[in-house]
């Protein structure tokens, strides 16, 4: 039989090990899952008690736009669920400067709060992390 | 950080959005596709020569071979099997894939 | 060193799962521990048991059982990516697991590093 689900999973003692882990988004959504599916391995996450992250650069920015309405294309709109990342205390939602301007985008075209940096900033960000998952 | 680059500089930005976030401490591992930007004579040669200057540069010398590419590799970009893939990854504190 | 693998692409049609299976061939002929392979995304059918490549060319799923049978490596397939893409017990390859995306962030936390192989 299979496991269930996957839900909360602490089989082995993770010995309270906190680690920096750093999501890197550079997808466009809907013209492939990994937007999606990211999503759903960050969420996951927030059971674990990691120090997350979550970066937003080049067609990444693309997948915390406002507006998303995907009836037309049938498939589900999941970018609510950026909103719900709060909830699960994954508060630190970085969206590069330079990606969104090279796309027309502002902070107000966006669907959640984020912090805005720039590339110098960003290499920071991903530089200081223990794990980086990129998809 | 090790940063790997997988796709070709032509097809994606992947190489040149990884360049941009590189800092001190930093080097970059081209493998599959990404060994095409350790080429020279093209569009993106300039930009890794560039990078060469500040960071090491290694591509996957398996990929390279496999793409006829192993007479046409930048000046400085030093060539690595898969064992020497896993000792950058333990040389280096974390790595990151730039898809 | 304890290394944990991802992989988040299927067998042939990207490089990504051959990568990391001579990645982590080299990981373990130099000495060190393979946390776990997690397979993710697309990354799921290399768990499957129908595939039938021709026989002049590697058996990329055949290749990652023989390599975890010899070496005591965890395969981990995700639950969810697997039911999306119709991966089940029923076609699950000999030497893979089906989990949740629980034990990739667990690699994670216990891999020294976690090194992703995709598109």
């Amino acid at each position: 039989m299979t496991e269930a689900t996957g839900g909360i999973e602490m089989e082995e003692n993770t010995s309270g090990k906190v680690k920096k882990f750093l999501y890197v988004n550079r997808k466009a959504p809907y013209g492939t899952i990994y937007a999606l599916e990211s999503l759903e391995v960050v969420l996951i996450s927030a059971a674990f008690d990691q120090d997350v992250s979550l970066a937003f650069l080049d067609d990444g920015v693309y997948q915390i736009m406002k507006g998303q309405h995907t009836k037309g294309i049938d498939v589900k709109n999941f970018s609510p669920t950026y909103r719900a990342l709060e909830g699960y205390d994954i508060e630190k939602l970085y969206v590069e400067k330079e990606s969104m301007e090279a796309r027309g985008l502002k902070v107000e075209d966006l669907v959640v709060p984020v912090k805005v940096v720039s590339t110098a900033e960003m290499a920071d960000i991903m530089q200081s992390q223990d794990v980086v998952v990129s998809f | 950080m090790l940063h790997t680059v997988n796709k070709s500089p032509t097809e994606r930005n992947a190489l040149e959005s990884c360049l941009k976030h590189l800092k001190k401490g930093s080097a970059v591992l081209l493998i599959e596709d990404g060994v095409y930007g350790a080429i020279n004579g093209t569009v993106s040669t300039k930009l890794v020569e560039q990078a060469l200057k500040n960071y090491p540069i290694y591509a996957l010398y398996p990929d390279v071979e496999a793409r006829g590419m192993q007479d046409r590799v930048i000046n400085g970009i030093k060539l690595v099997d898969y064992s020497g893939f896993v000792d950058l990854v333990v040389e280096y504190p974390n790595v990151q894939a730039w898809l | 060193m304890k290394l944990g693998i991802l992989v988040n692409e299927g067998p042939y049609t990207h490089q990504a799962s051959d990568t990391a299976y001579l990645f982590t061939k080299a990981a373990i002929e130099k000495g060190h521990k393979i946390q776990r392979v997690f397979f993710y995304h697309d990354g799921v059918y290399n768990s499957s048991r129908l595939t039938e490549p021709p026989q002049d060319d590697r058996h990329i799923v055949n290749r990652w059982a023989k390599l975890a049978k010899e070496h005591h490596i965890d395969l981990v397939v995700c639950v969810a990516a697997a039911l999306r893409r119709g991966i089940k017990d029923e076609n699950l390859n000999e030497g893979f697991r089906i989990s949740g995306l629980g034990q990739l962030v667990e690699s994670g936390i216990q891999a020294d590093r976690l090194v992703v192989f995709g598109d």
